[in-house]
């Protein structure tokens, strides 16, 4: 594989990610799955990079779940998204930080749309003002928040207490990274890198020590994808998803998996579980799982952050053999306790995949 | 002699031709080529669809030509400008050399697609994809057909319809050429590799000139070439080398998944450099694929917008080579009417 190739993609797919003043929207769904790692994109933005970062009490999701599953109309879903151009407006932002991958495609496509079609941005702004007496004007930067750690990433690396190495053997961590396909499958220009070689994950982990896995089946989808999973006779397909990966990454023995949407840790962890379960079949070393992590739980562990606060403990698949690997102290009695330390009760252990 | 003067540019098959029918009708010719050797993409093909003929033996016909007449030929030409000044034509070149004419022809050529554009593809990033210039580049060689690991390939595949046809690289045009291409390199690579499994992943099968259905049908029946009707969605590497291409088999209603030793891309025509400075410079029409604009498709093919400038060759369109040939008599004719004052260049419908 010659990399200079992906190089010369890479100078093609570049785009203007503000500097500050970020009005940043959270998932709705990224809060249950893994709670530590919007708090800590904050924490690090706010904390070690210094920058303004404001949230609105009163942002709602964005539709896109709804939109891309044919139960939000495409006319509700832009007159939402106006209403969070509105509060962002409201409170004197200009650029907009969107958590999740599917908000970001979304929030794109609307864009999009207007920009070809004015005259429906016209009859939204139409609608929002008869229903809420919003109005709103267009973002000045919209990105998504791993483009944000992306643009920092050197930032970070200078700050940082461990590397993506292998302590012990001085040797990159192999790192497998999947970007959620609402990130640049539909407007490529929009991401980091384009959509086929995207660039925003691969450019923090070459900056945090790691080396990139390249696998055959990296562009697939994670096997979220709504409706594989959220049409319930469908979720045999999602497994199938996530199960193909696996099989096609495992021969290059990655020691992770980063990814930058809230629907691919998900499922790329948890299904691991499952397919132990059904399958028996486990993708770790010696029966353990393929650690999952988002971009902003990577960040922490790069930056020292305690793994406990950062939320790693919530995965199906344990984190521990990373943390071990790039010498990141933890304390195991304190994995399943509160914040004032009280035990919570460790989940009972799957009958296959070794945690 | 005749005094007229003309500047051919371009010394591929067409600037070739056309400059020796001129030259042989009495007229000074002068060729320019950006080269340091005659022959344009020719001289890059080993063996021409559909008789297998060698291309180098369609260039010593064209040096024959050459050879016969009395062509001032100017290699390494790099033409920094190009304008007509009342009915004299003055084309100016970077190491100051210029040259006067009373008519010019255009053979500026065509460039292969930019496979890169195709990135789902991966060329440029994985090994063992290559084009099919870079195929016939290894045939003409002459050296052991092997991939980029150096084993000789047991499955290849050949992907038609790469930039052309394609509305998200811009190209909506048909490259005409490169169906039958694959299916002489797939027949060139079975006699070179008899054990080896070939499959052409194909859209449509274009056999429009004489002879070519009976080479897709010899393909076929004597080579066992598999064609599958489908387009290619992506190509990706394994651990091995090989490359994992997935496509839609459209005959069979299924999508299919299979690993090949090597991909070769059949790149499609494109605009030269050359046709878009040139045309720019003489204030040519272009068309809406990019290739130069005549004065009608039909019955003025080689005649441009400029009078006493005329095309030749894949400057307006791609071409297959006996196309060229004829395209080139006939800019070389429209020429000399035109310098004649014979005037039957002017004709509208």
């Amino acid at each position: 594989m010659k990399t200079e190739g992906k190089h010369a993609i890479w100078k093609d797919y570049q785009k203007d990610i503000a500097d500050d003043r970020y009005f940043y929207v959270r998932s709705c769904v990224r809060q249950n799955f893994f709670p530590g790692a919007e708090q800590t994109f904050l924490r690090i933005m706010r904390d070690v990079l210094g920058k303004d970062v404001y949230e609105h009490p009163c942002h709602t999701t964005c539709t896109g779940i709804g939109y891309h599953s044919d139960v939000v109309p495409f006319d509700t879903a832009m007159t939402v998204v106006a209403r969070q151009f509105a509060l962002m407006t409201e409170s004197g932002y200009e650029n907009l930080v969107p958590s999740c991958i599917t908000s970001f495609g979304l929030y794109t496509e609307i864009l999009e749309t207007w920009h070809h079609f004015p005259e429906t941005e016209a009859k939204v702004r139409e609608y929002l003002k008869k229903a809420t007496g919003r109005e709103f004007k267009i973002p000045k930067n919209l990105a998504h928040a791993s483009d944000v750690i992306y643009k920092f990433r050197k930032e970070i690396a200078q700050k940082a207490k461990y590397k993506l190495i292998n302590k012990n053997t001085g040797e990159p961590l192999k790192v497998v990274e999947h970007i959620g396909c609402h990130y640049a499958k539909m407007f490529p220009h929009v991401g980091v890198g384009g959509a086929e070689y995207p660039y925003v994950l691969v450019g923090m982990v070459e900056d945090w020590g790691g080396e990139i896995v390249d696998y055959p089946e990296r562009r697939h989808c994670c096997g979220f994808g709504f409706r594989q999973y959220l049409v319930q006779a469908n979720r045999g397909y999602s497994v199938a998803c996530s199960h193909k990966k696996f099989e096609s990454m495992q021969p290059y023995k990655p020691d992770m998996i980063i990814t930058n949407c809230p629907g691919c840790p998900m499922f790329l962890d948890k299904w691991q579980y499952t397919i132990a379960e059904m399958e028996g079949k486990t993708y770790g070393k010696d029966g353990h799982g393929i650690p999952v992590f988002t971009f902003e739980e990577v960040a922490g562990m790069v930056l020292g952050y305690d793994p406990w606060d950062i939320g790693l403990q919530v995965h199906q698949v344990s984190c521990e053999p990373i943390l071990d690997k790039m010498g990141i102290p933890y304390d195991p009695t304190k994995k399943f306790a509160d914040k004032s330390g009280q035990f919570l009760g460790a989940p009972e252990k799957p009958s296959v995949l070794k945690i | 002699m005749n005094k007229k003067r003309i500047i051919v540019i371009g010394g591929g098959i067409a600037g070739m031709e056309a400059a020796t029918n001129l030259s042989a009708m009495g007229y000074q010719v002068t060729l320019l080529e950006k080269e340091n050797e005659l022959g344009g993409h020719l001289l890059g093909w080993e063996k021409l669809f559909p008789t297998m003929r060698l291309g180098k033996d369609v260039i010593e016909f064209l040096n024959k030509g050459i050879g016969l007449t009395h062509i001032q030929i100017i290699k390494n030409a790099d033409i920094i400008d190009a304008r007509k000044n009342d009915s004299i034509f003055s084309v100016k070149l970077s190491d100051g050399r210029s040259f006067e004419s009373d008519a010019i022809i255009v053979a500026t050529g065509y460039d292969l697609f930019d496979a890169r554009k195709k990135e789902e593809y991966g060329y440029g990033i994985y090994d063992n994809v290559i084009t099919s210039a870079e195929l016939e580049e290894l045939f003409l060689s002459g050296k052991p057909i092997v991939n980029a690991l150096g084993k000789t390939p047991k499955k290849i595949g050949f992907v038609h319809c790469v930039g052309s046809r394609d509305e998200k690289v811009g190209n909506v045009y048909c490259s005409k050429v490169c169906c039958v291409t694959a299916v002489k390199q797939s027949i060139e690579i079975k006699e070179k590799i008899p054990d080896a499994e070939v499959f052409c992943f194909y859209m449509d099968l274009r056999m429009f000139g004489m002879h070519f259905e009976t080479l897709y049908k010899q393909a076929q029946e004597k080579h066992a070439v598999n064609f599958i009707r489908g387009r290619l969605s992506e190509a990706c590497e394994n651990i091995d080398g090989s490359i994992l291409v997935k496509v839609e088999d459209t005959l069979a209603a299924r999508p299919l998944r299979m690993s090949v030793d090597l991909l070769v891309l059949m790149v499609g025509i494109t605009p030269s450099e050359g046709t878009k400075k040139i045309g720019a410079m003489l204030g040519l029409n272009f068309g809406p694929n990019g290739f130069y604009k005549c004065m009608d498709q039909h019955t003025m093919t080689t005649v441009s917008n400029v009078p006493g400038v005329f095309f030749a060759g894949c400057c307006m369109a791609p071409r297959t080579i006996n196309n060229v040939f004829a395209d080139s008599r006939s800019a070389a004719l429209m020429t000399a009417s035109y310098l004649e004052n014979y005037s039957i260049e002017k004709r509208t419908i």
